[in-house]
């Protein structure tokens, strides 16, 4: 039988995050598989090779992972989107910021124009009106894009739509007396159009093309997330709370084992309307499921809301602007009884802290789980832990707890935290980089796609500079280095997976997963970390070029 | 329009404050009225086996034509969904997770056009809702949900004595300002005590607290001691006391050969102690909610006896 053949890579440089061999010129591939890392004349030793020059000139780096997204990013370009900032989509087009209510509205009416049926519903996402002074979008506005059809858009975070007059009236919200604090009323006593919180959003979604049917099992949307991924140079990326019905289950083993499927993608089963003993017991059935590029049995749990909207959990003193305090998602009982039955049989679990209240909950649930059910390595990670102070990352480390912190918060949403959210002390401490990493504790960082875009190397720039979209730099203090950002988005990330025995460096043994860059991230300005060019990925050894995805 | 909406009771509370037993029970009792019940999980809520005909993921036929839904994350998905699947459902009780925050739920079931909110109902635990709402973590959780409250149910009275007993429920009048205070064992309550709560009525009012404070028992409450004729009948008095608004937390007294004890809502007829003095009733409520007339009429037309103030 003769042995698979061998590709050796030649690229201007290979930054490996193996500290023994840092850095390297050449690297063979067989079977999808890390041969070797080093110069060719070693690597020329495992036998007849192709040599392989297209990354010539190009920097190689171990394939990004992305260990806080959801596939739905893939699934909100089919929606128009209106943001403030330029974003890339699937296809690789560049679409402009939005610069004002009427840039937006403009926006819709030209994707109107395209629709046929004169009662098909239009939506768009990504919308932040805080950029556009104090005026509040309308029911009006919208109207101008149309009466006859519903049309709804979502905001940047997620928590709020803003729709048009006959999206209301097909919800039967178009009527005085209603009272709900996420539904704020106009001058002549109906609502104005927007609808702030789960509730409200979801009596509208459906007519306006949100609705769960649309968003789940979304065979398209997968798809196009897996192009994101490689567009970012990501060959790992999380897909962090989905039910995971059979039949999406089903559909995520076919698309991802299709040959030129490009990334591996790891889903986390949310903890939701299940005893503790039943998630764990779905679980370890998912794991069982698992295939090389669809990694299941892992669970999700939330734990407290959003900071922006309110819900997060804070300890004393709570909400800058006096908010009362935010609302717990699953009581603690829950949390320390799944924590324990999860400890015993090996699940990982990743708990959504945003409020150091709620972070100081799952401590507390986990230190009393590790007494009961000692476990060594159990990798349970705080996903987001946005608020931790620095005796709460003492207290992670203590007991072995990850943190992956969400720097993109600075940019995007960083000056609201400082005015009115938090208060500017605690928001020059959020997502504190430099201290998880001075505390001994295993860091990633995230974007939480489609709440802030996919891109690592963005997210890694944000940790590096914490700068907000007003130029205001947060906590100079937790910025960290360039060497330490590019780690977490590689091993980093990998670590709170438990995969950084199969990916985030490359190393002999290792999957042949990389991320190809144009520009090297170690010689670039660190305040242009965000700008390197970005080539495509290598995936189990196979190339993916973002232009040809 | 507002006729033909369907009736919502949500019943909240923390864990372990009998919020499950009480679910089955009203299921238990439906007496050929179709209820929907909504619990967030059938593994946090289980429900009686011998109840359930069939069952279908997320929905449970219970015998006698009510449904039990789980809604999991789906809660609004579930109540849009509920009308067109099961016309014939004449009430809906509505089942919160424990952390959730009942007048929150509630007011996101008033955006849907087929409902109305007909209650909320409020569970705890007499043992632990005081320390409970103390606590770090959970404490405003525990006094928010309390503060929405149209009744509250005082569960597990049987694991206290009188005297904290007394103190709790005062308590927890301070909580729910406008609330009617319900005393329970094992969450044993006639289903008409739950439902109907705002059928035909106002809403409540907004919760105020008049006076604000430590509560102080001497001042919050107020008790009366009343000379009960012979001829009595000891039931309906048990009845009138016992019925909403009329402020009495707590009434005994021997009458007829028989002890009558009334708490919250509830009342006992029961074998009258040896040698206890009969004739006599003590009446207890929270200072200036007790509705001496409604105590007065509940005595008449054979009231005998001038009232005193005890």
């Amino acid at each position: 039988m003769t042995p698979s053949p061998i590709t050796i890579f030649r690229a201007r440089r290979i930054l490996t995050m193996n500290p023994a061999r840092p850095e390297a010129t050449h690297v063979a591939v067989r079977e999808g598989r890390i041969l070797g890392v080093g110069p060719l004349e070693e690597l020329a030793g495992w036998g007849t090779y192709t040599l392989d020059d297209r990354f010539a000139d190009k920097v190689l780096m171990p394939g990004f992972v992305e260990g806080h997204s959801h596939a739905a990013e893939g699934t909100f370009w089919r929606y128009t989107y209106l943001g403030r900032f330029d974003r890339m989509d699937p296809e690789g087009k560049v679409w402009p910021g939005a610069e004002s209510i009427e840039d937006v509205v403009a926006r819709l009416q030209e994707a109107e124009r395209q629709l046929g049926s004169p009662t098909e519903s239009l939506a768009g996402w990504g919308l932040d009106p805080i950029y556009y002074g104090d005026r509040r979008v309308e029911r009006a506005d919208f109207d101008r894009v149309s009466t006859t059809r519903a049309v709804g858009v979502m905001h940047a975070s997620g928590h709020i739509f803003n729709v048009n007059t006959r999206a209301l009236e097909l919800a039967g919200l178009l009527r005085p007396g209603v009272n709900h604090p996420g539904i704020p009323l106009g001058p002549d006593g109906l609502p104005t159009g927007e609808l702030k919180g789960p509730e409200a959003m979801t009596i509208v979604g459906a007519h306006i093309g949100f609705d769960r049917e649309a968003l789940a099992n979304d065979e398209n949307g997968l798809r196009r997330f897996a192009k994101l991924c490689v567009r970012q140079g990501v060959t790992t990326a999380t897909d962090l709370a989905n039910l995971l019905p059979d039949d999406a289950v089903s559909m995520m083993a076919r698309v991802t084992g299709e040959a030129g499927f490009p990334v591996r993608i790891v889903s986390f089963r949310r903890f939701q309307a299940l005893t503790p003993e039943q998630a764990v017991d779905i679980a370890v059935k998912l794991k069982a499921r698992s295939t090389d590029r669809l990694r299941l049995g892992a669970i999700k749990l939330f734990v407290d809301g959003s900071i922006q909207g309110f819900s997060a959990r804070l300890r004393w003193p709570g909400y800058y602007n006096g908010a009362p305090n935010g609302l717990w998602y699953t009581p603690p009982e829950a949390i320390a009884g799944l924590y324990k039955l999860a400890l015993g049989k090996g699940v990982l679990v990743h708990s959504h802290t945003n409020g150091d209240q709620a972070t100081e909950m799952a401590l507390d649930c986990l230190e009393g789980a590790l007494l009961d059910q000692p476990a060594r390595d159990h990798r349970f990670t705080l996903q987001h832990c946005q608020l931790a102070d620095a005796a709460q990352f003492r207290r992670m480390a203590r007991l072995g707890m990850c943190a992956n912190l969400f720097p993109n918060h600075h940019f995007y949403w960083g000056d609201q935290h400082y005015e009115t959210t938090v208060g500017p002390e605690r928001a020059m401490r959020m997502n504190a980089c430099a201290t998880a990493l001075a505390s001994g504790v295993p860091l990633a960082i995230h974007s939480d796609a489609p709440v802030t875009p996919l891109g690592p190397l963005f997210t890694a720039w944000g940790a590096v500079n914490r700068l907000t979209a007003s130029g205001r730099v947060l906590g100079t203090s937790e910025r960290i280095s360039v060497a330490d950002a590019l780690r977490t988005i590689t091993l980093g990330a990998a670590w709170t997976l438990k995969l950084d025995g199969e990916v985030g460096s490359i190393e002999c043994g290792k999957r042949a997963d990389f991320a190809v860059l144009e520009d090297d991230p170690l010689e670039i300005a660190p305040e242009k970390l965000k700008d390197v060019r970005i080539w495509g990925t290598v995936q189990g050894g196979r190339p993916f070029p973002a232009n040809g995805v | 329009m507002s006729g033909a909406r369907l009736p919502v009771t949500v019943i909240g509370g923390y864990l372990g404050t009998g919020k499950t037993t009480l679910v089955n029970r009203l299921l238990r009792a439906a007496d050929g009225q179709k209820l929907a019940v909504l619990v967030n999980d059938f593994g946090a809520t289980p429900i009686d086996r011998d109840l359930i005909v069939s069952s279908n993921g997320d929905t449970l036929e219970i015998s006698g034509g009510c449904v039990c839904c789980s809604y999991g994350s789906d809660l609004m998905d579930t109540l849009m969904t509920l009308p067109v699947q099961r016309p014939d459902v004449e009430r809906v009780v509505l089942e919160t997770s424990g952390v959730a925050l009942p007048g929150m739920v509630a007011s996101a079931v008033t955006l849907l056009a087929p409902y109305r909110i007909d209650g909320i109902v409020v569970m705890v635990d007499v043992e632990t809702v005081r320390t409970m709402a103390e606590d770090a973590y959970l404490g405003d959780t525990i006094t928010r949900q309390l503060s929405a409250a149209d009744l509250v149910v005082a569960n597990r009275c049987d694991l206290v004595d009188d005297a904290s007993l007394q103190q709790t429920l005062a308590w927890l009048a301070l909580q729910s300002p406008s609330a009617q205070i319900l005393a329970a064992i094992r969450a044993d309550i006639a289903p008409d005590l739950l439902l109907g709560l705002r059928d035909g009525a106002l809403p409540r009012l907004s919760a105020t607290l008049a006076t604000p404070g430590a509560p102080d028992a001497a001042s919050l409450y107020e008790s009366l001691e009343v000379d009960v004729p012979e001829d009595i009948d000891v039931s309906d008095l048990g009845r009138l006391l016992s019925a909403p608004g009329t402020g009495v937390l707590r009434a005994k007294g021997i009458l007829n050969g028989v002890a009558l004890h009334v708490v919250g809502r509830r009342f006992e007829i029961d074998v009258a102690p040896a040698g206890a003095k009969p004739g006599r009733l003590v009446v207890i409520g929270l200072r200036a909610r007790l509705d001496r007339r409604a105590v007065e009429q509940a005595l008449q037309p054979r009231l005998s006896t001038s009232l005193r103030s005890a």
